[in-house]
């Protein structure tokens, strides 16, 4: 079998880095480690945290982006989770909201469940696949210099939807929980856009 | 897939996906989604023509069901539309919209329950009201062509103002008998 070359990037130190001086961000998490990466990187009532949904991030992102365009969205999962919706990136590149990013950070292992191999850490490329799905912006990363030149393009309106591929290192850092009340964080973002709570 | 030979079928007959979609507006609907199917061909069609209508289409029905969470929280209301073959794609997606209490309305199109020649559509159509179901989510049914405006309306009021999640099943006896030789 063969492996991919795995990065030392801490993925805390990463998306603390990526979220700093976020503005009008909206951030939508996949579910596991990208959950707590973005609780503990700052509470936020923009943030909406996914529990489960698995494989559902990125459209919930889209729904969210094609809603809200005057507002960048920005969807950070991990590699497990996009890959169960590789359909999703299709989806995306098809409707076209500009507004959108899929940032994936990606160690190429299921975190959660025991540290094994997921499919990234054999070798598949998720930026390849982004690509030929149709997005016109790719980009990888594996570094704070590469995040640090990133992060105005999570600021974007109007080229979207972009794709982000972040090289984390392996691991589990401890974990910080966000509310699990689903109802609460719906709630929550909603009335952050001055939305009526139903 | 015999499109051409559906829409025929339907001429003569109330146009219901029209009703159907008028109802949506009156709702507010700004996003619809799909997996396409030959009964939702006019009504994909009419909300394809809507500029104030986001139309997407998916890869698989889970997308839907997640997409539509996406709009809620964004402030729009959204549909989703299948066929009932792909309801069992997105029993683990009904997860998102129950444990955050998203308002939630699909249209399903019926497959093997009325003169189906095609033994491979009846396992989840006969499994589709069940699927819904253990869920939490309320079905709901047309069966003729006058019901369609009343039903969807009952459904997006219980959906969009009542917090539910609500599927209506549009009858394959109502859709018509799919005709696979000319």
């Amino acid at each position: 079998m063969t492996m991919a070359n795995f990065s030392t990037l801490d993925r805390r130190a990463a998306v603390k880095s990526l979220l700093r001086d976020r503005k009008d961000l909206l951030v939508v998490t996949g579910l596991g480690s990208p959950t707590y990466d973005v609780f503990a990187a700052g509470e936020h009532p923009g943030n909406f945290y996914l529990w489960g949904a698995m494989g559902g991030a990125a459209m919930v992102g889209l729904g969210l982006a094609l809603a809200q365009p005057k507002r960048p969205v920005l969807v950070l999962t991990g590699d497990g989770e996009q890959l169960m919706g590789l359909g999703n990136l299709l989806t995306v590149a098809v409707s076209k909201p500009t507004n959108l990013t899929i940032a994936v950070l990606d160690n190429g292992h299921f975190g959660e469940t025991g540290m094994q191999l997921s499919h990234s850490g054999y070798g598949a490329k998720l930026e390849q696949i982004a690509e030929g799905a149709g997005f016109k912006s790719v980009h990888k990363i594996s570094d704070l210099a590469g995040i640090d030149a990133y992060r105005p393009r999570l600021q974007d309106l109007t080229r979207g939807p972009h794709f982000v591929k972040i090289n984390i290192a392996p691991g589990n850092p401890p974990r910080a929980l966000p509310p699990r009340d689903g109802s609460y964080v719906k709630n929550r973002f909603r009335q952050n856009l001055d939305l009526p709570v139903n | 897939m015999n499109i051409p030979s559906l829409e025929k079928r339907l001429t003569g007959q109330r146009d219901w996906p029209l009703d159907i979609f008028n109802t949506l507006k009156r709702f507010d609907v700004s996003q619809v989604s799909y997996v396409p199917d030959a009964g939702h061909s006019r009504l994909i069609k009419l909300a394809h023509a809507d500029n104030d209508i986001r139309t997407t289409v998916l890869t698989t029905e889970e997308e839907g069901v997640a997409l539509c969470a996406g709009a809620w929280l964004g402030g729009n209301r959204s549909v989703l539309l299948m066929q009932s073959s792909g309801v069992g794609n997105c029993v683990n997606m009904f997860s998102l919209l129950k444990s955050c209490r998203i308002p939630f309305l699909t249209l399903v199109t019926m497959r093997g329950e009325w003169s189906e020649f095609n033994p491979w559509q009846i396992p989840m159509g006969k499994a589709t009201p069940a699927a819904f179901e253990i869920m939490g989510i309320t079905v709901m049914r047309i069966n003729s062509p006058e019901e369609a405006a009343e039903t969807v309306e009952s459904a997006a009021t219980l959906a969009f103002d009542g917090d539910q999640q609500v599927a209506i099943l549009i009858s394959q006896r109502m859709l018509g008998k799919k005709e696979w030789v000319k």
